[in-house]
């Protein structure tokens, strides 16, 4: 991509979020579109992040008490997995899995309309596009990601908890009053914070893509994998400043 | 009206018998894609209650210059007024009253593949209008009927043909009750019996419903049958504007080749002449 596109896709990419979140203030709200979408990007995307979690946390579990065998070191599992869970895992990993199916979705719907000139013809009936479709859907993720999250990682925290009973011998309430002891305010606002960031990055690039389709079948095809991509690249690299973000702001 | 570089004859504009004013009039309009010039400086007017078809080749401009008229492309230079209003620059919100008057019938189609075809029709009518779901159902049925598909209603688009589909569309645009219609290539990729019939629907639209019509298409059979003037668009200019009586008389080798069925042969000298 040369840097000009680059220039241009950036400042599109802003007129769209202003007009997104203008679209989702104004009246009517839509509520009946909001909720479907809510449905679809959010409740079927349970099964997918919870397995993702609840796994994560048992491995971290395990490592920690295997990687670190010093003494004693297992009865801080529960706080080693609930940090890691809460700040950075359980955000990152859900906005990456959810974000892939739900983001390339996007594309692929709204790329397929673009195509074929369903778009267009909203337009031409003086329906705006950023309204009905992409307004509902970032609505939608802004609610439904950072809600997968914090249900993720409480899966994750009880995926931690069976191993570290049932494999390392750990008694529960030891590793529940661990996390309960270290496991701070900060933790939380600083993951869930992240995640709304991510909802927001998923939908607006996940419409965007496929407001921009050209050209076909193939064409969808094509915006779709970039979204996947860029989603994954961008999630990542605004992790790191996220996180520095917070690491400032609580310092 | 501004002659543009065409050789011959003038352009000139045989009144219909009730002197109309026009709705459209458009001026220098210039679009290019990819440094290439589609449109170089089209002049022309839309008048009311006309049906106005453009012909021209896959590729000359013709979609282009449609959408020019509803603003969902935007000219490099030129302007168009619809009824008094300037719309060139206008941003998509400002040009929403306008479009609420002027509807369009796209190439595929464009129905909504989520929806039934009811829902597709009732579309418009939910977002522009305030009548209650009753009489919501009572307009579809209407526009359904006007476009002969009255049991089309609950059907999925996917499960239409072609033709159903074009007219299904057709039963949305007309929704709102339009006062101008765009048909953008309405009979391509159907077959002749089913074009026909697109062709009389439009020619019936026109007569019942009193609308501004214009039309493009390479199809001369229904340029023929639905349009009271016709403009020939190539290589980004009209060559030809006028009734059909002058496009008869014109002595423009492309358009009266066309008109007189001798692009076939042509098309045979080419590949002919290809030959070493």
């Amino acid at each position: 991509m040369r840097a000009r596109d680059f220039v241009t896709r950036t400042g599109e990419i802003a007129v769209l979020t202003g007009q997104a979140f203008a679209a989702m203030a104004a009246r009517p709200l839509e509520t009946r579109l909001w909720f479907a979408q809510m449905e679809q990007l959010g409740v079927r995307s349970l099964g997918v992040a919870g397995i993702a979690s609840i796994f994560t946390g048992m491995v971290m579990a395990l490592q920690t008490a295997y990687s670190l065998p010093s003494l004693g070191v297992k009865y801080y599992i529960g706080s080693v997995v609930a940090k890691s869970l809460v700040r950075e895992l359980g955000p990152v990993l859900t906005a990456l899995i959810v974000g892939g199916r739900i983001g390339s979705g996007m594309t692929a719907e709204i790329g397929t309309m673009t195509v074929t000139e369903q778009i267009d013809a909203m337009r031409s009936m003086a329906i705006d596009p950023v309204k009905k479709l992409v307004a509902p859907k970032l609505g939608a993720v802004l609610v439904m990601l950072p809600s997968l999250t914090v249900i993720g990682c409480g899966l994750g925290i009880l995926g931690g908890l069976l191993v570290a009973v049932f494999q390392l011998n750990v008694q529960a309430s030891v590793y529940l009053n661990n996390i309960v002891q270290n496991l701070t305010l900060a933790d939380v606002v600083s993951g869930v914070g992240k995640s709304f960031v991510f909802a927001y990055i998923i939908a607006i690039i996940g419409c965007y893509n496929g407001l921009h389709t050209e050209g076909g079948a193939d064409g969808v095809g094509r915006a779709t994998t970039d979204t996947v991509v860029t989603l994954a690249i961008i999630i990542m690299i605004s992790d790191y400043f996220l996180t520095k973000l917070f690491i400032l702001a609580v310092s | 009206m501004q002659p543009d570089e065409q050789p011959q004859p003038p352009p000139q504009t045989s009144q219909p018998p009730s002197p109309a004013s026009p709705l459209f009039v458009v001026r220098g309009l210039t679009r290019s894609f990819a440094g290439r010039k589609v449109l170089d400086g089209l002049d022309f007017e839309i008048l009311r209650g006309e049906t106005f078809v453009i012909l021209g080749r896959s590729g000359s401009g013709k979609s282009v210059t449609l959408r020019q008229l509803n603003g969902l492309d935007k000219p490099d230079a030129g302007s168009v007024v619809f009824d008094g209003t300037e719309i060139t620059g206008l941003e998509e919100r400002d040009l929403y009253p306008m479009r609420r008057r002027v509807a369009m019938l796209f190439q595929s189609g464009a129905l909504f593949d989520s929806m039934t075809v009811s829902d597709n029709v009732a579309f418009p009518l939910r977002e522009h209008t305030r009548l209650s779901e009753q009489e919501i159902a009572a307009k579809v049925q209407e526009k359904l009927g006007l476009v002969q598909l009255p049991e089309a209603g609950p059907k999925m688009p996917s499960d239409l043909s072609g033709g159903m589909r074009k007219r299904a569309a057709l039963a949305r645009s007309l929704a709102l009750d339009p006062e101008v219609m765009l048909y953008d290539e309405p009979t391509t990729g159907l077959d002749p019996a089913t074009a026909a019939t697109i062709g009389k629907l439009i020619r019936q639209i026109h007569r019942r419903l009193d609308v501004t019509q214009v039309v493009i298409t390479h199809d001369l059979d229904l340029a023929r049958h639905v349009g009271d003037r016709l403009a020939y668009l190539s290589e980004g200019h009209f060559r030809f504007l006028g009734d059909w009586a002058a496009a008869e008389r014109s002595s423009d080798p492309e358009l009266s080749d066309l008109l007189s069925g001798r692009e076939w042969e042509k098309e045979d000298d080419h590949a002919a002449s290809a030959q070493p």
